[in-house]
């Protein structure tokens, strides 16, 4: 029996190593491809020009490798595009997240401890914008925005606003989802002891209740900013003409593609995972070495 | 803002039943009108003008006629159109199911063996989700292109097939699976399995037994998460399908942009959103089959 669990267990290992090779294999791709070089008819045609500042119809297939340059990471730096659309891409998703962090906040306080009578018609609605496949949503806004403008002048045109508007529909119920389950988990005994000893409702909700809400809150903010950040399809239709980093990326997909974007999208990567190793750092200290909380946490990111 | 006090007066409750809590703090109902109000606004306002539109007719370059015209929904019954809802569906079927086989037993790997490493295999499928997906399919892209690595040592042109556009759903969707599947099986109680063995249960049986039922809401949700947005993709298809395996998003996004016709659009993605609510309740119906005859 024991040799028996400890073969499956070794299946299950290798299937979970292949997996993860599969996970991380465009990743390594997406950085080796960021050091690639022009290609050599290209090169051998532009003789003495710095090869990054050739535009992506000059440089040949660079989905093969041509040979190593490291010259793309300053080029995407001072590329006129990219950096203008990544900023925007992070204002929006900023707004948006904290505009659904608050709201999803406000509807989980109010809707946990509701009888379920009364919280299932808007539960219903939080569902369907989940589940609502979002090019549906995309094009809807589109139309809505547009009739919304034309009928009341003040109402934002096409363009970053209302990128801004579209993505709360989405990330309010989702920041709503991942709050209200964390506070329904947390039980209100607390609460009822600072109401006891004569706390308000307001100082109870901040020394009590939000205190311990947080890591909830926080994970809602961050998963609303991922989503919000790399969402191309609701922004695609809703743009009118400001370009975020998705959109960016997804027209040099389709009409030609620099490696300055891979090397862009590689310091990203690098960001992100310097971040997190001093989150985990940092939490790791707080709480004494264990990192269950930690991981749960992480969990909680995924529900 | 005040604490409704919902129980009657602690002293009524004193002497009878001493367990139950003499007032239950709430935050006020309220709060939950501007999320309210905000979803019915600008969700549900969308919603009512997209199928305002789907019954409208397309009489000139952006002009539209409204009315009740059932002439949109006639269109999307083409032949063509209901083709490409097929392969939608189907392409989206499939590739849950490759996602389910592919993801499940790393859940389960995850929950069962990793003990303190937990962190760290949530990490390592956490991290790629955070790059750009655009990246992540054009990286797909160069991996599955017929000059690059796998094309020329393979022998394999993957690349604008069906296999291409499915794996790069799988790819993309995998997370979505397994992290609500792992953190189902991480509650699951693994003495309950040692104790099946005891009773000489197979491992096979085991499992189906015990651990699927028991963590079949994880399950359930997980390939729903992937299914849904399958339907409605929009960006692998037009990037590793090459426009020979177009979904039923794109051509929805084509009325919009190329061929101007919005209300044809609109009755597209009511139909898509009609099909989805039909293969989601069925889905359910059979996903919670079994539990339901069982207790």
């Amino acid at each position: 029996m024991a040799r028996n669990s400890n073969r499956s267990k070794t299946g299950f290992s290798v299937w979970a190593v292949l997996v993860f090779i599969f996970l991380w294999l465009p990743i390594a791709v997406m950085v080796l491809f960021a050091f690639n070089q022009p290609s050599a008819s290209s090169l051998a045609s532009n003789p003495g020009v710095d090869p990054c500042s050739l535009p992506a119809t000059q440089i040949g297939n660079v989905s093969v490798w041509n040979g190593f340059t490291t010259c793309w990471f300053p080029a995407a730096l001072h590329d006129p595009t990219y950096i203008p659309a990544i900023i925007t891409s992070a204002q929006i998703a900023f707004i948006a997240a904290a505009v659904s962090v608050v709201l999803g906040l406000m509807a989980a306080l109010a809707l946990a401890r509701m009888k379920p009578r009364a919280r299932i018609p808007f539960d219903i609605l939080v569902y369907l914008t989940l589940v609502v496949p979002e090019i549906v949503i995309a094009v809807a806004s589109l139309i809505f925005f547009v009739q919304a403008h034309n009928a009341v002048p003040f109402f934002p045109q096409l363009g970053f606003w209302t990128i801004v508007l579209g993505q709360i529909v989405f990330n309010s119920s989702l920041t709503m989802l991942i709050i209200r389950a964390r506070f329904v988990g947390m039980g209100d005994t607390l609460e009822e002891a600072a109401f006891d000893l004569g706390a308000g409702p307001l100082a109870t909700f901040r020394q009590v209740t939000l205190p311990r809400l947080m890591p909830a809150v926080f994970s809602a903010f961050l998963l609303s900013f991922t989503f919000s950040f790399d969402d191309y399809v609701l922004p695609a239709f809703t743009n009118g003409t400001t370009n975020t980093w998705p959109i960016v990326l997804y027209s040099a997909v389709r009409f030609g593609i620099t490696p300055a974007v891979n090397a862009l999208a590689t310091m990203m990567l690098l960001l992100t995972v310097a971040a997190i190793v001093i989150t985990v750092v940092i939490m790791r200290r707080s709480r004494g070495g264990s990192t269950d909380g930690v991981a749960k946490n992480f969990a909680a990111l995924g529900v | 803002m005040t604490l409704d006090t919902a129980a009657p007066a602690p002293e009524a409750n004193a002497s009878g039943a001493g367990r139950r809590r003499s007032f239950k703090p709430r935050y006020p109902a309220w709060l939950a009108l501007p999320s309210l109000a905000y979803q019915i606004f600008f969700f549900l306002g969308a919603m009512s003008i997209l199928v305002v539109f789907s019954f409208a007719t397309q009489t000139g370059f952006n002009e539209i006629t409204y009315g009740f015209s059932l002439e949109q929904y006639k269109a999307v019954l083409d032949p063509t159109y209901l083709g490409i809802f097929v392969r939608t569906l189907a392409m989206a079927a499939g590739g849950t199911l490759l996602t389910v086989i592919i993801g499940y037993p790393v859940a389960y790997w995850m929950a069962r063996y990793l003990g303190d490493k937990k962190l760290i295999a949530l990490l390592l499928i956490i991290v790629p989700f955070w790059t750009s997906f655009l990246i992540r399919t054009y990286a797909l892209k160069i991996i599955l292109d017929s000059n690059g690595f796998v094309g020329q040592t393979l022998h394999l042109d993957l690349m604008y097939s069906a296999w291409a556009v499915g794996i790069g759903l799988v790819y993309n969707y995998l997370p979505l699976f397994i992290l609500p599947v792992f953190s189902s099986l991480e509650r699951m109680d693994w003495t309950l399995i040692e104790a099946a063995n005891d009773l000489s249960a197979k491992p096979f049986s085991a499992f189906r037994q015990v651990t699927l039922p028991l963590t079949l809401p994880g399950f359930v949700t997980g390939a729903l998460l992937v299914f849904i947005p399958m339907t409605g993709e929009y960006v692998v298809p037009a990037i590793l399908g090459g426009g020979k395996y177009v979904f039923i998003g794109n051509v929805i996004g084509d009325a919009f942009n190329s061929a101007q016709n919005p209300p044809f659009g609109s009755a597209l993605a009511i139909s898509l959103m009609l099909a989805l609510s039909i293969f989601v309740a069925l889905y359910i119906l059979v996903a919670t089959k079994e539990e339901r005859f069982g207790s």
